[in-house]
C-alpha cells in the first residue's frame, strides 16, 4: 500500500517526521517496505509562462521561448518540444539548477543532472523546460496527453514561484506491507486508523455530503441482483457531466500513490478507490439499455469485449453485470467497451458494489485478467463501505464541478453485516503476553482502532468496526493489545520447566556418516530433491526397474525438475561433470538425503520416504578400491562388520566388470546350518563409460548409492570393549597361484570356513601377475594370522590348522601353493 | 709403581681428549682397561709386593681406574652428543617447505548452518525432530489455520503431486505432526528442506532449507518467545546482537512477529549487508493459534505455545557474505571447500 503521507494528514494529525512515523507504524503493526522524500530532487526549478515563441533561426524541428520567470526580463529558451504555446504555464529549469532526470532519451543518472545555460544551434538558451519524466516521474504515472513534450500545468500560477512549492510536491510516499489479513489497511482510511491508533489521534473521515441535489436515482435506474455472488449493490447518478483534466491537487494525490490520472471521472473513482478500498466503476447510462442493472452469472460460452479491447470468452461461474440486454461489465474485474465513459457522456451511473472476493479471484484468473479492482475484491471487503464510497464519489464531483449529482441512490443490500463482537478477558491477555496492562488501558487501545468495548471486571465485548473482518476470537484482541502496547515492551523471559535436549537414532547416525565421509577428504553435496525423469535414462536403468517408479510434481518449473529423485546418483554425476568441466583435477563427494517412490498401496497418499546417501570419487589417485576403501570405513565406524561385496555385470549404470552390490549378513534372521540370509545395503562401481559421456565426465569416475534407511537400521553405534589379547598371535604368509576369475572373496571364504577359531584374520597383502605365475593367471598372497585366547600357540598348534586351510584350498579350488 | 700409574692417567686423559670418535674411546679403553690393558697388568704385577704395598697400590690404582673411567664415560657422552649434533645437522630440513597434504572433507555450509542453530536450540532443551518433505495438504496448510482461498496454496505458489499431496512449502507442519503424537510440555524444533515455485535466481531457489522450532507448556507468554529468540540470536550471531520484534501475520501464530536482529556486520550503524538499517530481518514466530493446538487435541485454555520459523539458506548467506543463493546448489568443490 502506497501511502502519501500529506494525503493522509487529510484524516488524521500527523506530527513527526517521516522517518519517526514509518519506524513508529512499523512497531505497530504497518511494516514498511520503502520511503522515499518526495520533491527533494529538484533545485532551481520555476513556475514559467510562455510569452513568446519564435522560430529558431537555425533548426526546423526548435523553437526559441521567452519565458516569464518572475524577474524583470524574460529568458530565452530553446525547447524542442511540440506541444509549447504562448500562454502556457510550465517548469523551467533554470541555469544552475539540478533535475532528477533522465534526459529525454536518456538514461537516469545517479544524482540527477545539471542544467547550465548554454547555446542550442547558435541560439542562447538559458534554462530548460521540462517533461513530467525529465522532472522524476515514472512513465507510468504521467497523465497520456502530457506524456509527449514539456509538461503544461492545468491552471494559472505565479511565475517565478519554486516549482516544488508551487504544485506541492514535497512529501513522503511510503510503501507499507499489509498482511493478507489486513485488507482494510489497502486504503487511506484504514491507514489513518492504524496512524491514529499508533500516535494516539483520531481519525477525521472524509466529507461525504454533497450541497445541491436533485431528482431521485431510482427514476433514472433500477438494480436487480440475481445472484449471491454479489453482496450488495448500490447505483448513483450524476448527469451534466463535464469529462475533463482533475484539477492539479487530484492529479497529484494519483500520481503520488503511483497511479496515472485518466480524467475527472475515473480519477475520482480511483481516488476514492484509495481513500476506502472500495472499487468503483461509472457506466456512460445512454449504453444501459432498460435503464437496468442486473448482477448475475455469464451464459457459458459468452463473448464479451472488456474495456482494454479484448474479447473474452466467459463461463456461467462468471459474475456479470448486465443491462436488460446484454452484458456490460465483468463484476469487480473490469467494465465493458461497450459502456466506456466518452467524452460526450451526459449522465453516468456509479457503482459501489461488494462481489465475493473468491468469486472474483476466480474469474480474474480465468481470463487472465488481474486489475486493481479484482485484486482488491479478491482480498475480501466490507460491504459497508459502498455507501461511504458511493457518496464521497458524489461528494468530490460536486466539489470540481465535474457534475450535477442526483439525489439518492439505488441500494441493494439483501443481508447486511453486522458488527460481530468478540469476548476477552484482561486476564487472558496478561497471561498469554506475560505483562501487567490494566483494563482501562486496553480499553483505550481497543477505542483508539475505532472499536467499542462493553463488559466490566475481567470481561471484555468488543466490538470492532465491520472493516476488522480480521477479529474474530479473543486471540485476535490479544494482538491489537500487543501491539499498540509494543512488543518491544514486553518482558523477556526464559520459559520455565526442564527438558532434555534429544534427537532420533536416525539423525545420530546420519551425523556421524556426514563425520566419518568428511574425515575421509569427501565433501558434502547438496542437490535438488526434484530431478528430471532423463537421469534415470542417463543411468541406464532398466526400463521396469524401481528406480523408475517416480513420484510426479503437477506443476514443475520445468522437465528437469519435475519428478522426486528415487536415487541420488544422477545428482552427484552432475556435481561431478560441473566441477570436471571447471577443471577441478579431482573430487570425492557424498550426499545424504531423501529419496522418493510412489506408495504401492495408495497412490494418492504420500510417499515413500527413505534416506539415501551417495558418493562419487575421481582423479588420478582414485579407482574401485579407493572407494570400496571408503566405503568398508564407513560401514566399520557405523558398526556394521561382515560386509561382502559380490560382482555384478548387469547394472547398466557401472562398468560390468567393475561394480558390486555391497552385502551384510542379515543379524537376525540366521538359521543355524543354513546360508545366510544377506541384506543389500547399495551398490558401487566404475561409472559406465557410457554414463560418464552421457554427464561429459572425460575420467573415469566412481559412484555407489547406499540405501541409508538400511544402513542406519543395522547401524551399531554401542562400542564393546574386549580384552586385550594376552597371548601372542601367529602369522603365516601363503602365495595361491589361481586363474584369473578366482576372487579373492572365494579364496577367502574356504580359508575362513577352513581355519576355525584359532585364524583370527585373513588380510590379503599382495597380487602378482607376472610371466613367473602364467598367462591369465595371478598370484594371491594373504597373511594368516593365528591367536588362541588362553595360551600362547605352538607350531604345531599353527601347523594342523593351517595344513586344514591348505588342504581346503586345494580340494575345493583349483589353487597352486607359491613359496614365499 | 706409582710413577706408572700416574703415567698412565696422564697419557689416558690426554688421549681422550684427542679421540674424535666412539671407537677411539673404546680401544683406549681396551689399551688400558682391557684384559691385557696396561692397568690391568699393573694390578696383576702387584702379586709381589707386601700385603701393606698392595694394600696402599691398589687404592691408588683402583682410583686411576675410577678415574679413567669417569673420563672415559664422559668423553663417550660428549662424543655421542657430538655424533648427534652432527646427525642433526645433516638432517636438517626447510621447514618452509610446504607440508604434505591431509585432505579433510568439509560439510556443506546449509549443514553447518543447521547444525549451529541445533546446537543452540539443544542447549535451551528442544530435542530435534523431522518431517517428510512430500506431505498432506492438510498438514502444510488446513491445519495450519490457511484459510482454503490462502494465495500460497496456489499452482503457481506450491508445488502438487496430487489435490491431497505437496512439496511442503515450509516446515511448519512438523508442528503438526509433532502436536499430534506427542503430549505437551513440547519443545522441540524441525530442520528440513521446502519447496516453493520460485524460478532460481540470485535471491531465490525452488528448493530451500527452514528450521522450526515450536514449544507448548502450561504457562508459556510472549515473553518466554522473545527470551528464547533473543537468547538464540546472541548465541548464533555474537553476544552483543540485539533484537527487534515486530508485529506481523501468519495463519497459524496470533499474535505474529517477526524477528530482526541488529545487523552483525556493522553493529546496527547501517551497512550494505542491512541495506542501511542497521537491522537484519532474520525469522517469523509468534504465539501457537488456537485452532493449530486444536488439530493435536491439546486445551487451549490450560496450555499455550509459540512457534518460529527462519530460511537456512537467508542465515548462511548473511553469516558468511554469499551473494548468490544458487552458489549453494552448483556444489562447486572450491565453494565447498571455503567452509572447511
Amino acid at each position: 500500500m502506497i501511502v502519501s503521507l500529506e494525503w493522509l494528514k487529510d484524516y488524521t494529525d500527523i506530527n513527526v517526521s517521516p522517518e519517526e512515523f514509518c519506524d513508529r507504524m512499523i512497531m505497530s503493526g504497518s511494516n514498511l517496505e520503502t520511503m522515499e522524500l518526495a520533491g527533494t530532487d529538484m533545485e532551481n526549478v520555476v513556475v514559467g509562462k510562455i510569452l513568446k515563441i519564435e522560430k529558431h533561426p537555425n533548426a526546423d524541428k526548435l523553437v526559441v521561448c521567452k519565458v516569464d520567470t518572475g524577474k524583470a526580463d524574460p529568458l530565452q529558451i530553446v525547447t524542442g518540444a511540440p506541444n509549447v504555446y504562448e500562454g502556457a504555464y510550465v517548469p523551467v529549469a533554470l541555469d544552475g539548477s539540478r533535475i532528477p532526470g533522465p534526459l529525454h532519451g536518456q538514461p537516469k543518472k545517479e544524482g540527477g543532472v545539471k542544467i547550465e545555460a548554454g547555446e542550442l544551434r547558435g541560439v542562447r538558451s538559458e534554462g530548460m523546460l521540462c517533461s513530467f519524466g525529465e522532472l522524476g516521474f515514472a512513465d507510468k504515472v504521467v497523465p497520456v496527453n502530457q506524456r509527449e513534450g514539456i509538461w503544461i500545468l492545468n491552471g494559472e500560477y505565479t511565475p517565478g514561484e519554486d516549482f516544488v512549492k508551487a504544485l506541492e510536491l514535497k512529501d513522503a510516499i511510503i510503501d507499507f506491507e499489509i498482511t493478507p489479513n489486513r485488507p482494510d489497511c489497502l486504503s487511506m482510511v484504514g491507514m489513518a486508523r492504524e496512524a491514529a491508533a499508533t500516535f494516539d489521534e483520531k481519525v477525521k473521515h472524509p466529507d461525504t455530503g454533497c450541497v445541491h441535489e436533485e431528482g431521485n436515482a431510482a427514476d433514472y435506474i433500477s438494480v436487480e441482483i440475481k445472484s449471491d455472488l454479489c453482496k450488495r449493490y448500490i447505483a448513483r447518478i450524476v448527469k451534466d457531466v463535464k469529462v475533463e483534466d482533475s484539477p492539479w491537487w487530484l492529479q497529484r494525490r494519483l500520481i503520488h500513490a503511483g497511479m496515472r490520472p485518466i480524467n475527472n471521472i475515473v480519477d475520482i473513482t480511483n481516488f476514492v478507490m484509495l481513500e476506502y478500498g472500495q472499487p468503483l466503476h461509472a457506466f456512460d447510462i445512454n449504453s444501459v439499455e432498460g435503464r437496468k442493472i442486473i448482477v448475475d452469472t455469464a451464459c457459458e460460452g459468452e463473448k464479451f469485449t472488456t474495456l482494454d479491447g479484448s474479447e473474452r470468452t466467459l463461463d456461467d461461474k462468471m459474475l456479470m453485470i448486465h443491462d436488460a440486454e446484454k452484458s456490460i461489465a465483468v463484476a469487480g474485474v473490469m467494465g465493458g467497451l461497450n459502456s466506456e465513459i466518452e467524452n460526450d457522456t451526459q449522465t453516468i451511473i456509479i457503482e459501489s458494489a461488494n462481489f465475493l472476493g473468491n468469486s472474483v479471484r476466480t474469474t480474474a484468473k480465468r481470463l487472465g485478467l488481474r486489475t486493481e479492482a479484482s485484486s482488491r475484491y479478491e482480498k475480501g471487503i466490507d460491504p459497508n463501505l459502498c455507501k461511504d464510497a458511493a457518496d464521497r464519489v458524489c461528494h468530490l464531483i460536486e466539489l470540481i464541478g465535474a457534475g450535477k449529482v442526483v439525489a439518492g441512490s439505488v441500494d441493494v443490500y439483501p443481508s447486511p453485516e453486522k458488527p460481530k463482537t468478540v469476548h476477552g478477558r484482561v486476564s487472558r491477555i496478561n497471561n498469554v503476553l506475560g505483562v501487567e496492562i490494566s483494563r482501562e488501558q486496553m480499553v483505550r487501545y481497543f477505542e483508539s482502532l475505532e472499536m467499542q468495548v462493553e463488559g466490566e471486571g475481567d470481561d471484555l465485548y468488543v466490538t470492532a468496526p465491520t472493516v476488522r473482518q480480521d477479529i474474530e476470537i479473543e486471540e485476535d484482541l490479544i494482538e491489537e493489545v500487543a501491539r499498540l502496547y509494543g512488543y518491544d515492551r514486553l518482558p523477556v523471559t526464559i520459559p520455565k520447566g526442564n527438558n532434555e535436549a534429544s534427537q532420533s537414532y536416525e539423525r545420530d547416525v546420519k551425523d556421524l556418516a556426514r563425520d566419518t565421509m568428511c574425515a575421509m577428504g569427501a565433501n558434502e553435496i547438496q542437490t535438488y530433491s526434484f530431478v528430471s525423469p532423463k537421469g534415470v535414462d542417463n543411468l541406464r536403468i532398466d526400463e521396469d526397474s524401481w528406480e523408475r517408479a517416480f513420484v510426479r510434481i503437477l506443476n514443475p518449473l520445468g522437465e528437469d525438475t519435475s519428478v522426486m529423485r528415487t536415487v541420488l546418483t544422477p545428482g552427484m554425476l552432475e556435481v561431478l561433470a560441473r566441477n570436471f568441466s571447471r577443471n577441478r583435477e579431482s573430487v570425492r563427494a557424498f550426499e545424504i538425503g531423501n529419496t522418493f517412490m510412489v506408495n504401492l498401496m495408495d497412490e494418492k497418499d504420500l510417499p515413500v520416504e527413505s534416506d539415501a546417501m551417495s558418493i562419487g570419487f575421481y582423479g588420478p589417485e582414485e579407482d574401485f578400491f579407493t572407494l570400496k576403501g571408503a566405503v568398508e570405513e564407513l560401514l566399520e565406524k557405523l558398526g556394521i562388520h561382515d560386509v561382502k561385496f559380490v560382482a555384478e555385470r548387469n547394472y547398466g549404470t557401472y562398468h560390468p566388470g567393475r561394480c558390486a552390490r555391497i552385502m551384510v549378513k542379515e543379524t537376525n534372521t540366521s538359521v543355524a546350518g543354513g546360508e545366510d540370509e544377506m541384506t543389500e545395503l547399495g551398490i558401487m562401481g566404475e561409472v559406465h563409460p557410457d554414463v560418464c559421456e552421457k554427464y561429459g565426465i572425460g575420467t573415469r569416475c566412481y559412484a555407489a548409492e547406499l540405501l541409508f534407511n538400511v544402513i542406519t537400521e543395522m547401524a551399531d553405534l554401542e562400542k564393546v570393549y574386549r580384552p586385550l589379547p594376552k597371548y601372542p598371535a601367529v602369522t603365516r604368509d601363503i602365495a595361491l597361484v589361481v586363474e584369473e576369475t578366482m576372487t579373492a572373496g572365494d579364496m577367502e571364504k574356504v580359508i575362513k570356513d577352513a581355519g576355525g577359531e584359532l585364524l583370527r584374520e585373513v588380510r590379503l597383502f599382495d597380487v602378482y601377475r607376472g610371466p613367473q605365475v602364467g598367462e591369465n593367471r595371478k598370484s594371491v598372497a594373504f597373511a594368516l594370522t593365528y591367536r588362541h585366547d588362553d595360551r600362547t600357540l605352538t607350531d604345531d598348534d599353527v601347523n594342523k590348522v593351517h595344513s586344514v586351510i591348505l588342504d581346503a584350498l586345494r580340494e575345493k579350488l583349483d589353487v597352486t601353493l607359491r613359496d614365499i | 709403581m706409582r710413577e706408572k700409574l700416574r703415567n698412565i692417567l696422564d697419557e689416558s686423559k690426554k688421549q681422550l681428549e684427542k679421540a674424535s670418535s666412539l671407537q677411539e674411546a673404546e680401544d683406549i679403553r681396551i689399551k688400558v682397561l682391557g684384559k691385557k690393558g696396561s692397568l690391568t697388568e699393573i694390578l696383576r704385577s702387584m702379586g709381589s709386593l707386601t700385603p701393606d704395598e698392595r694394600k696402599e697400590l691398589g687404592q691408588a690404582a683402583n682410583k686411576v681406574r675410577a678415574d679413567i673411567e669417569k673420563l672415559l664415560a664422559q668423553t663417550v657422552s660428549s662424543l655421542k652428543e657430538k655424533a648427534k649434533e652432527a646427525k642433526f645437522m645433516a638432517e636438517t630440513i626447510d621447514v618452509t617447505e610446504p607440508g604434505k597434504k591431509h585432505v579433510l572433507g568439509t560439510k556443506h555450509p546449509i549443514t553447518i548452518t543447521i547444525e549451529e542453530i541445533s546446537k543452540v536450540f539443544k542447549s535451551m532443551g528442544f530435542s530435534l525432530t523431522e518431517g517428510p518433505e512430500v506431505e498432506t495438504v492438510f498438514n502444510n496448510f488446513d491445519a495450519l489455520n490457511a484459510g482454503p482461498y490462502h494465495p500460497a496454496r496456489d499452482w503457481t505458489d506450491t508445488f502438487y503431486i496430487n489435490d491431497q499431496v505437496l512439496l511442503r512449502t515450509q516446515t511448519s507442519p512438523v508442528q503438526v505432526r509433532t502436536l499430534m503424537s506427542q503430549k505437551p510440555p513440547i519443545r522441540v524444533f524441525a530442520p528440513g528442506r521446502c519447496f516453493r515455485c520460485d524460478t532460481p535466481d540470485a535471491t531465490h531457489s525452488p528448493m530451500f532449507h527452514q528450521v522450526e522450532g515450536l514449544v507448548v507448556d502450561e504457562g508459556i507468554t510472549m515473553a518466554d518467545l522473545k527470551g528464547v529468540l533473543d537468547s538464540f540470536a546472541k548465541q548464533m550471531f555474537g553476544p552483543e546482537t540485539r533484537t527487534k520484534f515486530r508485529p506481523h501475520h501468519f495463519p497459524f501464530t496470533e499474535p505474529s512477529a517477526e524477528m530482526d536482529v541488529s545487523c552483525f556486520k556493522c553493529g546496527g550503524k547501517g551497512c550494505r549487508v542491512c541495506k542501511g538499517s542497521g537491522w537484519i530481518e532474520i525469522l517469523g514466530c509468534g504465539m501457537v493459534h488456537p485452532n493449530v493446538l486444536k488439530v493435536g487435541g491439546v486445551d487451549t485454555e490450560k496450555y499455550t505455545g509459540f512457534a518460529f520459523g527462519m530460511g537456512v539458506e537467508r542465515i548462511a548467506m548473511l553469516k558468511y557474505g554469499i551473494d548468490d543463493i544458487r552458489l549453494l546448489y552448483e556444489n562447486d568443490m572450491r565453494f565447498i571447500e571455503q567452509f572447511k
